[in-house]
């Protein structure tokens, strides 16, 4: 039984076509990567999971929510979905610890002494607990998607989205936020992940889909890396290389 | 008639000047309280509430505030509603106040990057709970220096009371002059005394505005 299930989903943006008949499903404890060119639709696809998109056609189920359904409550489905975007959005006048505790505060219910211990639990998982006190302008951008990724954690979601979490950031800064991720996978979190990053994606993600022109091109494990079978994904591997 | 400036003057203008200073807060916090009021209701979701702040904005916007007194104090009175001059010219600074201290606000709001919002609503909280605790304290920090700034127009818009003869800085100054004939002299010491209570609102502003630019931005570092 998949926690997230999409079937046959369709989706325009006027005109443009940029999910065309897309259907996967993820497994829990899985990590599903998708690749594929910039308005392939990978972003969209990511971003449909949790309702910040609405699609034209077809049925996403997550979680035991019917996120095709106008009706759904949003809120539910936000509780166990996390998601952790490109440009970090942090909320810049508050601390990183502040950054963290306010959902489970004001949207879980938690009292103050228990947000606060989750706050340094998360705060760990992510390598930042000498950094509670800063605001968002006093960290480096790894530090501060770490915050980001630490901020999703504390709703204790049953399923994390990134959405091309590193491409902001520089080359040395990638890595940190790379591992503090590939950690979050070797825990067992459920993840479904955008990137470009080609050897994370190989190396920490069990299934990765290659996604073209809106469609499903290629599905598989590592080792669809070493051989592609159609053109498109070779020539998308070989100019990454 | 003739007799020169004395001290007796000077007492006068300067209650007149604490009588501006009183109608310009009532001003303040009585159009602060609409303008918070009218700015909500300018990003509201729901449609019908956008219209209606939307045309009281662009009503009070299209009229004088020269006439918003009048229909105040002598358009209330006709109808048996007689207020005392203070209370007539502080409804109108308050609905004339809020109109324009709520576009201000409003603007500020929607100056929070759109990603903010979606960053609160995907930790499930609430339409009031984002608004509260993530947009408006942002706002906020946006808001102070053109507020301050706006502050100094209640202040000289309030010389506007004396035409209901509600007796404030400028009206004073009208009855001394009356009495002296020495315009030059009493308007002089007039403007003098609105500098005095303009300038610090329009230093403090520009301060804000400094501080404001020169505070690294998170969204910049982050675009």
């Amino acid at each position: 039984m998949s926690i997230i299930l999409l079937d046959n989903v369709h989706k325009s943006f006027g005109a443009l076509k940029v999910m065309d008949g897309v259907s996967f499903g993820v497994e829990k404890g899985e990590v599903f990567a998708i690749i594929g060119r910039s308005g392939s639709g990978k972003s969209t696809a990511l971003r449909c999971i949790d309702r910040l998109e609405r699609i034209d056609q077809g049925r996403i189920l997550v979680a035991g929510h019917e996120v095709s359904d106008p009706a759904l409550d949003l809120r539910q489905l936000r509780r166990d979905v996390g998601i952790v975007f490109q440009s970090y959005n942090l909320f810049p006048h508050l601390t990183a610890a502040e950054n963290i505790a306010l959902a489970p505060r004001h949207s879980k219910n938690k009292t103050r002494a228990e947000a606060a211990e989750l706050t340094e639990r998360v705060l760990a998982q992510v390598g930042l607990s000498d950094k509670a006190r800063s605001y968002p302008e006093q960290l480096s951008g790894g530090q501060q998607q770490r915050v980001a990724i630490a901020r999703s954690l504390a709703m204790e979601p049953k399923v994390m989205l990134f959405d091309e979490v590193t491409s902001a950031l520089d080359p040395q800064l990638t890595g940190e936020v790379l591992k503090v991720m590939a950690d979050l996978a070797a825990n067992g979190m459920t993840m479904v992940l955008v990137t470009h990053e080609m050897a994370f994606a190989r190396n920490v993600a069990h299934t990765t889909l290659f996604m073209h022109q809106g469609r499903i091109w290629e599905q598989g494990g590592p080792e669809m890396f070493d051989r592609p079978q159609t053109k498109e994904l070779q020539q998308f591997l070989g100019a990454g290389v | 008639m003739n007799s020169a400036f004395n001290h007796n003057h000077l007492f006068f203008l300067l209650q007149g000047a604490g009588w501006t200073l009183t109608l310009s807060l009532m001003a303040f916090v009585g159009g602060g309280l609409v303008g918070f009021i009218v700015a909500l209701c300018r990003v509201s979701s729901i449609g019908p509430v956008r219209w209606m702040s939307s045309a009281y904005v662009q009503l009070v916007q299209g009229t004088p505030l020269l006439i918003l007194m009048f229909l105040a104090y002598f358009g209330l009175s006709i109808v048996g509603l007689s207020l005392p001059a203070l209370v007539a010219a502080g409804i109108s600074m308050t609905i004339y106040v809020g109109a324009y201290i709520g576009e201000i606000w409003r603007g500020c709001i929607q100056a929070v990057p759109r990603t903010q919002w979606e960053a609160a609503e995907c930790l499930a909280l609430s339409r009031a709970q984002r608004m509260r605790l993530v947009i408006l304290p942002q706002a906020l920090r946006i808001a102070t220096p053109p507020t301050v700034g706006f502050m100094v127009q209640i202040v000289k818009n309030t010389s506007l009371a004396s035409v209901v003869g509600f007796v404030e800085l400028t009206r004073a100054g009208q009855v001394v002059n009356n009495s002296l004939f020495e315009p030059f002299v009493v308007y002089m010491l007039v403007a003098g005394l609105y500098f005095l209570l303009c300038f610090p609102l329009s230093w403090l502003s520009r301060q804000l505005e400094r501080r404001l630019l020169v505070a690294p931005r998170l969204e910049v570092a982050a675009a």
